[in-house]
């Protein structure tokens, strides 16, 4: 993936109408299906610049007809369209909060526990998990299932591969979370990347899942999603709200990103905010 | 203020900063009236990984509520708006804030050149971006896009700056409106702020 100066101050940035994106949201919908009509509009235009740039496009209109008339340039086209920036451990006293209330309070009540990374991107918070479930004892208790609309970037997670660039962030956060450990004792060392050992690695079933269009496919504990429905709209952002409601044990947990929020949801009322500053809900009627 | 030409179209500001921009802006912030109407954006630089503080430290002189928006928040008049750590903040269509997690921009996240740019998208000329001390380029194609769309650009006075990169790159690419030392803004929040009480 190149370098991301796109907004860098010498390159005029191509400005997009919001008749530009309709026209082009509606080719993805009729020729592959994906529905980005409510995308945040900020963002989504944000992207679509972006890969006017990065291809080298003229115009919008010349993007749309590479989408149609060469299929196989979709997958490129989905990979960049979505935003794949995540870290380990982003948000360390979120992860200690799972660690230290949310884990135990699930197993209160079960032996088993089931956890959806909903949008998972590269894995990264997959990873976490995994290895906090190992520090807690509980890796063989646990189902873990990680999924996203983009099929390349999920072969990325399978491989379970960070850049030692990327590792440098990843194991502040760790530390910050209080790990009782050091991070790359979990990873396997190359010249330019840490692999996740396999025995973690195999613990997650990925997939490919379209939380827009796809359909509830099972139940969980847990449920994360976070910073994912903050590239929808208020109007998407509710109707997924009601297939993450729907996939959740009743009082199983709902974790969103740190400035995300569900009072402008319909059902906001069937969660119980369990802690506001970590974002963590559970799900309280059916 | 000599040839400022100020009016009560305005309909929100937006203010950029880095290094050396703290002091500058709790300045402003003390000086801006309670009812002061326009919504007032902050795009600060600051640590990715420290979430407080920075809305208590801005808000012990301030006279205004500062908030750090949630994604597609309602904008409200008359209150001040921080971009919170490591996320992108811009305004969205529908007079919301959006939140993002995308690629650093300019080394940042949050971005000045992305709320500035979204601002200018959603407030054409109602706009008025200010840039203050920073010691790198972001923020400077933002004041570009304000200008471009027919907002007033102003930039703290080289002179007046702690660093000076980051008005001076505005300077170099686009028109800038107004070049303020610090009092001047200050003056310059307060004639303004007169101008709306005097429409209702």
């Amino acid at each position: 993936m190149p370098e991301n100066n796109y907004f860098s101050a010498t390159k005029t940035m191509h400005e997009i109408e919001i008749n530009e994106i309709r026209r082009l949201t509606k080719i993805i919908q009729d020729n592959y299906g994906f529905d980005f009509k409510d995308y945040a509009i900020s963002s989504f235009r944000r992207r679509i610049s972006r890969i006017i740039d990065l291809y080298k496009f003229k115009s919008v209109d010349a993007l749309i007809n590479r989408l149609n008339s060469q299929p196989e340039f979709f997958e490129e086209f989905l990979s960049e369209i979505t935003v794949n920036v995540t870290e380990m451990y982003r948000d360390p006293s979120f992860w200690k909060e799972i660690r230290d209330h949310v884990i135990p309070q699930i197993l209160l009540n079960n032996n088993k526990l089931s956890i959806w990374h909903a949008g998972c991107s590269s894995g990264e918070e997959v990873y976490s998990m995994c290895i906090l479930l190992e520090e807690m004892g509980l890796l063989d208790k646990a189902n873990v299932i990680a999924t996203d609309i983009d099929t390349a970037i999920i072969s990325r997670a399978k491989q379970g591969k960070i850049s030692k660039k990327n590792m440098v962030l990843n194991d502040k956060n760790y530390h910050r979370f209080g790990g009782n450990s050091s991070l790359d004792k979990y990873f396997d060392e190359d010249r330019e990347s840490y692999t996740l050992k396999s025995d973690l690695l195999n613990k997650v079933s990925f997939r490919k899942h379209d939380l827009v269009k796809g359909f509830v496919f099972s139940k969980f504990d847990l449920v994360l999603c976070r910073n994912v429905m903050i590239y929808f709209n208020q109007t998407l952002q509710n109707n997924v709200l009601y297939k993450l409601h729907e996939s959740l044990f009743k009082y199983g947990y709902l974790a969103i990103g740190s400035k995300e929020s569900l009072i402008w949801c319909d059902i906001a009322n069937k969660f119980l905010v369990v802690n506001n500053e970590e974002k963590i809900y559970r799900k309280i009627k059916e | 203020m000599n040839g400022v030409r100020l009016s009560d179209k305005y309909k929100a500001v937006v203010i950029g900063g880095s290094a050396g921009s703290f002091k500058p802006v709790t300045q402003i912030l003390s000086s801006v009236p309670e009812d002061f109407p326009l919504p007032i954006f902050l795009c600060l630089h600051r640590l990715k990984h420290v979430r407080h503080g920075f809305v208590e430290a801005l808000s012990i002189k301030s006279n205004k509520k500062i908030i750090e928006p949630y994604d597609k928040e309602p904008i409200k008049r008359g209150l001040v708006y921080l971009a919170p750590a490591n996320y992108h903040m811009s305004i969205e269509l529908g007079n919301t804030f959006a939140l993002s997690t995308e690629e650093l921009v300019n080394n940042s996240r949050p971005a000045i050149d992305i709320t500035l740019e979204t601002a200018a998208y959603n407030y054409k000329d109602k706009l008025i971006g200010i840039l203050l001390s920073g010691a790198n380029k972001d923020g400077a194609y933002g004041m570009k896009k304000i200008k471009e769309r027919g907002g007033m650009t102003v930039v703290q006075d080289l002179e007046d700056s702690m660093i000076t990169t980051m008005p001076a790159a505005a300077l170099a690419i686009t028109e800038i409106d107004h070049v303020f030392k610090v009092e001047q803004l200050i003056q310059f929040f307060l004639q303004l702020s007169e101008l709306y009480k005097s429409k209702v």
